[in-house]
């Protein structure tokens, strides 16, 4: 079926199989491969983006169910300027270890703050809870959003 | 795991779904938010011919009130319905136990009809529709039924909907006054299948039970009413006691399934517990409704 779609801020197009997931689109046809993929059935929450504005799993829908959303993955975040807030809080915090879970860990929690961006530490785990790190990595994780929603509060006292 | 090569069709109507269902019957699945389908599927676990994707189907999507039932359309996502004032305000144990459903990226495509169709005993929903005597309306070519809780559920992952029928709204009442809610589960983690849940509503007339619902998540392969217990509180005032009898009522004859999670006994054990925090915390907010 023929598919167009905007990813990271770009219209693309392609022909996926109706029974292809919206992640193996992204890392086979789109070759954005930091789009993790751990479980493939909607466990792990490695392979998660941001469809339309809300952290959804990308193994858990169908490429053709995504014609016409607005998909954000973990290329989309990082601009030529440098890391987002969120990248850099997390890189100061040390969150990750082996790095595999982590794009999935970003997606959610960017589309956590954006709806929470003063969010307090059990608001940030109880979001994170889809997402698992079998590196056992967590507090350090949670420690990165955390100073991101902190980081977020100064800007907006400041303001 | 990748899905199984799978016939694809997009309705845009009601009507045209239906017709596809009335051609493909038990070949086809109906795909919603696809949050337990598609895991469904990645594990060959269904392995329908062709898929019906209702994802477009916006007379589907929506929540209205209408002589004191709360209608929500099958394909209303759950985050929407966790948003909904409508729902947080008259159907308040609906509200309590949408933000336990799996995790928040699961609530953003999972739907409400799509998670009382696939009837997962151990989910949420089911017991608060149960609770509730909610009501399910399906459509086929012949017209639309409508079809009380109590019917619905018919086993595992089995409900009443026939293969050439649409679920295409649930209906739930509108609390009324002196009505408090509470929906209690225990669960491994945040967001995971409850080991036990429980959905309690009590209303109170003049500090009486005058109605008291109590329905049970992962007892059994369908959600299940606690009606000794319901009995035991009606007409009673609130009370520890009380809560204590009613929770020895609802687990009475109760034989829970028992597997990696929880043995039978356990879950027996939790299901008390969750009985006589359920009915505290529901008479506390009945009594700040009043």
């Amino acid at each position: 079926m023929d598919i167009t779609l905007r990813v990271n801020g770009t219209t693309r197009s392609g022909s996926p199989e109706a029974r292809k997931t919206l992640a193996d689109f992204l890392r086979d046809d789109l070759n954005l491969t930091g789009t993790h993929l751990g479980c493939e059935h909607g466990v792990c929450g490695a392979c998660t983006v941001i469809l339309d504005g809300r952290a959804v799993r990308s193994c858990l829908m169908l490429a053709v169910q995504a014609a016409g959303s607005e998909v954000t993955t973990i290329e989309g975040l990082a601009t030529d300027a440098g890391l987002g807030p969120l990248q850099q809080a997390m890189w100061d915090s040390h969150s990750f270890q082996c790095g595999f879970c982590t794009p999935g860990f970003v997606m959610q929690a960017t589309a956590f703050l954006s709806a929470h961006p003063d969010a307090d530490e059990q608001e940030i785990r109880e979001a994170l809870s889809g997402n698992i790190c079998r590196c056992t990595g967590y507090q350090s994780i949670i420690d990165g959003v955390l100073l991101a929603a902190r980081r977020n509060t100064e800007h907006a006292s400041e303001r | 795991m990748k899905l199984p090569q799978v016939d694809y069709e997009a309705p845009r109507t009601v009507e045209e779904a239906v017709d596809l269902l009335a051609e493909h019957g038990d070949d086809a699945s109906v795909l919603a938010g696809g949050q337990s389908l598609i895991p469904l599927l990645a594990l060959r676990l269904a392995q329908p011919a062709v898929l019906i994707d209702i994802n477009g189907v916006d007379e589907l999507s929506g929540v209205s009130v209408a002589d004191g039932w709360v209608r929500i359309g099958a394909m209303t996502r759950e985050y929407v319905a966790e948003e909904s004032g409508t729902i947080a305000g008259s159907v308040p144990l609906l509200a309590a136990a949408l933000p336990l459903i799996g995790h928040e990226a699961i609530r953003s495509r999972g739907t409400i009809g799509g998670s009382l169709a696939h009837a997962d005993p151990a989910a949420e929903l089911p017991a608060v529709a149960r609770a509730l005597d909610a009501e399910f309306v399906v459509r086929g070519r012949s017209g639309e039924r409508v079809v009380p809780a109590a019917e619905w559920f018919e086993g595992y992952l089995m409900t009443s909907r026939a293969p050439d029928e649409l679920l295409s709204e649930v209906r739930f009442p509108a609390a009324g006054p002196g009505t408090g809610t509470s929906f209690q589960e225990v669960a491994r983690r945040h967001g995971d299948f409850a080991i036990v849940g429980l959905a309690a509503s009590l209303t109170l007339s003049d500090g009486v039970i005058a109605d008291a619902r109590l329905a049970f998540a992962g007892i059994s392969d369908v959600p299940v009413r606690a009606a000794g217990a319901e009995d035991v509180l009606a007409g009673e005032r609130p009370s520890a006691g009380l809560f204590d009898e009613a929770a020895r009522r609802a687990t009475d004859g109760i034989d829970p399934p028992a597997d990696l999670h929880g043995s039978s006994e356990y879950r027996k054990k939790i299901a008390a517990a969750l009985v006589r925090r359920g009915l505290r915390a529901a008479a506390d907010n009945a009594d700040e409704r009043q």
